[in-house]
């Protein structure tokens, strides 16, 4: 019965985006539908996804290779899970935030992403990973797009030429990978990468194709222009869930078809990690335009989870849990910061940080949205953001690299500049009580968000029983 | 060397001659161009690695066919849509030669 659900939580997001793009009036609550439908169907699978097993499902009961495979496994339940928990607030926010045509673009391509999304944590083959990545960067480039100034055209037409450029060397590498092997199963395919004749082409084109459409320095290039010129909901839905969708994946083809293989590649994957760090964080400060300090934010943060996934194959289940922690907390903190952000900019009209007004007095939620996201992000405790950099830690010092504890707590540090400095402009400066008031629900669901990265600090065990083994 | 390999090689080729052409082009439509082209280059790839009847490769190429022909389709119209917001943003200049 449990493996019924697999194809359902493609169909209902992808039904409901359908529906969501042809009906005129109802799309409000047809997004509600789709991303409630959607939690109901996740939790599902989480609650009845025996410990420690997979549940598989052949589409149409055709086996591979002609059938297309689903297969859920602990890490894909709970990145299914957490995406399906932070949708619906991204769709309320949304609710509140476009008039009724783009509503019904925003509702649609939304739920495609989401079905796109679903489709990629639960592909079992190398070609419908390809698909569901095109799919998932198409709805995102779309996306967006929404916001229709020139600005935000320009960084998604880059956007869609650095995605499909991505796509492209993933796809080569996995041509490579058929040619040699004939098959394109990830489980037939199990543990043999390193020794078909040109793996190690095929591993190089494939890591190069999703780092780049993860947008991990120095492949960022495309990242802050697209997320700081989209409406807050698509900047927050891009940010938190669409480049973490390549590091996923680039973690089970690692572990499973190459088997962790070779050193090298932990080291050079933990180096460009720890310079995206520093790097990415010190540009954080320097932006003034708060959409901008958020973005280069996550291509910061996103370098803590390579640092992560780099530390898997060597020392398996303390940097695994890492990886998983800090990528839930950092999908929570940073929709919710985007979103908080957005409210403060819509409320002044621009994001220029210098010139963000006294908005503490109108907008609590929003303020301790960006503090409780800030809090995650610095890896302060209580937070899940500390769990994961505490598990990352524990993994670098049981790999003896201990040059690692230097980068993350100068991180840390760099993460609390960039961080108070949002803060400060939040709370200084003058007031503007003729400022358009915004709808509650918009600060809901900022604060929400926020507080569930808080949460994920105490949710680790729960998460971690239902994570299980390194795949 | 067999008809096989040298289309994969070929493929190999096109696609550094398309990254090449991706990383030093001036306008968008030469580098929405150029991923075309690169697509078409690993279908290459993809078809050269099939064995004797092997229907697989042939089916994956018409679905990256399709895909293509929609992301190309976006990229136009971003295109299209960026050079109307352009042509609006700097309106009364562009008419002045005429």
């Amino acid at each position: 019965m449990t493996d019924a659900l697999l194809p359902l939580l493609v169909l209902w997001p992808l039904a409901t985006a359908l529906l969501a793009l042809l009906a005129m009036r109802t799309s409000a609550i047809l997004l509600a539908l789709g991303t409630l439908g959607n939690l109901a169907l996740a939790a599902a699978l989480a609650i009845r996804l025996p410990a420690g097993q997979d549940v598989s499902h052949n589409v149409g009961s055709w086996d591979a290779p002609l059938g297309i495979a689903l297969r859920a496994d602990g890490l894909s339940t709970f990145l299914i899970l957490i995406t399906a928990l932070a949708s619906p607030l991204l769709a309320l926010h949304a609710s509140a935030a476009y008039e009724r045509p783009e509503l019904r673009y925003f509702a649609g391509l939304f739920l495609l992403f989401m079905a796109a999304l679903n489709g990629l944590f639960l592909a079992g083959d190398l070609f419908n990973l390809y698909v569901t990545l095109e799919l998932l960067g198409l709805s995102a480039v779309a996306l967006a797009a929404l916001s229709g100034g020139p600005l935000a055209l320009a960084a998604s037409l880059r956007y869609l030429l650095a995605t499909l450029t991505g796509s492209m060397a993933y796809l080569l590498g996995v041509a490579l990978l058929y040619r040699a092997a004939g098959s394109l199963d990830m489980l037939q395919l199990a543990g043999r990468g390193p020794d078909l004749p040109g793996g190690a082409v095929a591993f190089s084109l494939i890591t190069a194709g999703l780092l780049l459409k993860g947008a991990v320095f120095p492949l960022h290039f495309w990242l802050p222009p697209a997320h700081a010129n989209a409406t807050p909901p698509v900047s927050a839905a891009l940010s938190a869930l669409a480049v973490k969708a390549p590091l996923y994946l680039l973690l089970r083809l690692w572990m499973v078809v190459y088997d962790g293989a070779w050193p090298l590649v932990s080291d050079v994957l933990l180096t460009v990690g720890a310079a995206g760090v520093l790097w990415c964080s010190v540009l954080a400060i320097q932006q003034q335009r708060a959409k901008l300090l958020v973005a280069y934010s996550t291509v910061a943060q996103l370098g803590y989870l390579l640092m992560a996934l780099a530390l898997v194959p060597v020392v398996g289940a303390a940097a695994y849990a890492g990886f998983a922690l800090l990528l839930a907390s950092h999908l929570l903190a940073k929709a919710g910061l985007f979103l908080a952000v957005g409210n403060l900019a819509r409320r002044a009209g621009h994001d220029n940080m210098k010139d963000f007004e006294s908005v503490v007095r109108h907008m609590p939620l929003s303020a301790a949205a960006i503090a409780l996201a800030g809090v995650s992000l610095m890896g302060l405790p209580p937070s899940g953001g500390f769990n994961g950099k505490w598990l990352l830690l524990q993994a670098a010092l049981e790999a003896g690299k201990g040059w690692v504890v230097a980068v993350v707590l100068a991180g840390g540090l760099l993460a609390a500049v960039y961080v108070f400095k949002l803060i400060e402009h939040t709370f200084g400066g003058r007031d503007r009580p003729d400022a358009e008031s915004l709808p509650r629900r918009s600060e809901w669901a900022a604060f929400a968000l926020a507080g569930g990265a808080i949460m994920m600090g105490f949710a680790g065990y729960p998460a971690l029983r239902l994570l299980g083994g390194v795949p | 060397m067999s008809g096989q390999a040298c289309y994969a090689v070929l493929g190999a080729l096109l696609f550094c001659l398309a990254l090449h052409a991706l990383v030093v082009a001036d306008s968008n439509l030469r580098r929405l161009l150029a991923v075309n082209v690169l697509g078409s280059s690993v279908f290459l790839v993809l078809v050269a690695g099939a064995r004797a009847a092997d229907p697989l490769p042939q089916a994956l190429v018409i679905t990256g066919i399709v895909v293509a022909v929609a992301a190309t389709a976006l990229g136009l119209n971003l295109l299209l849509r960026l050079a109307a917001a352009e042509n609006k943003d700097s309106g009364p200049q562009a008419e002045d030669p005429a």
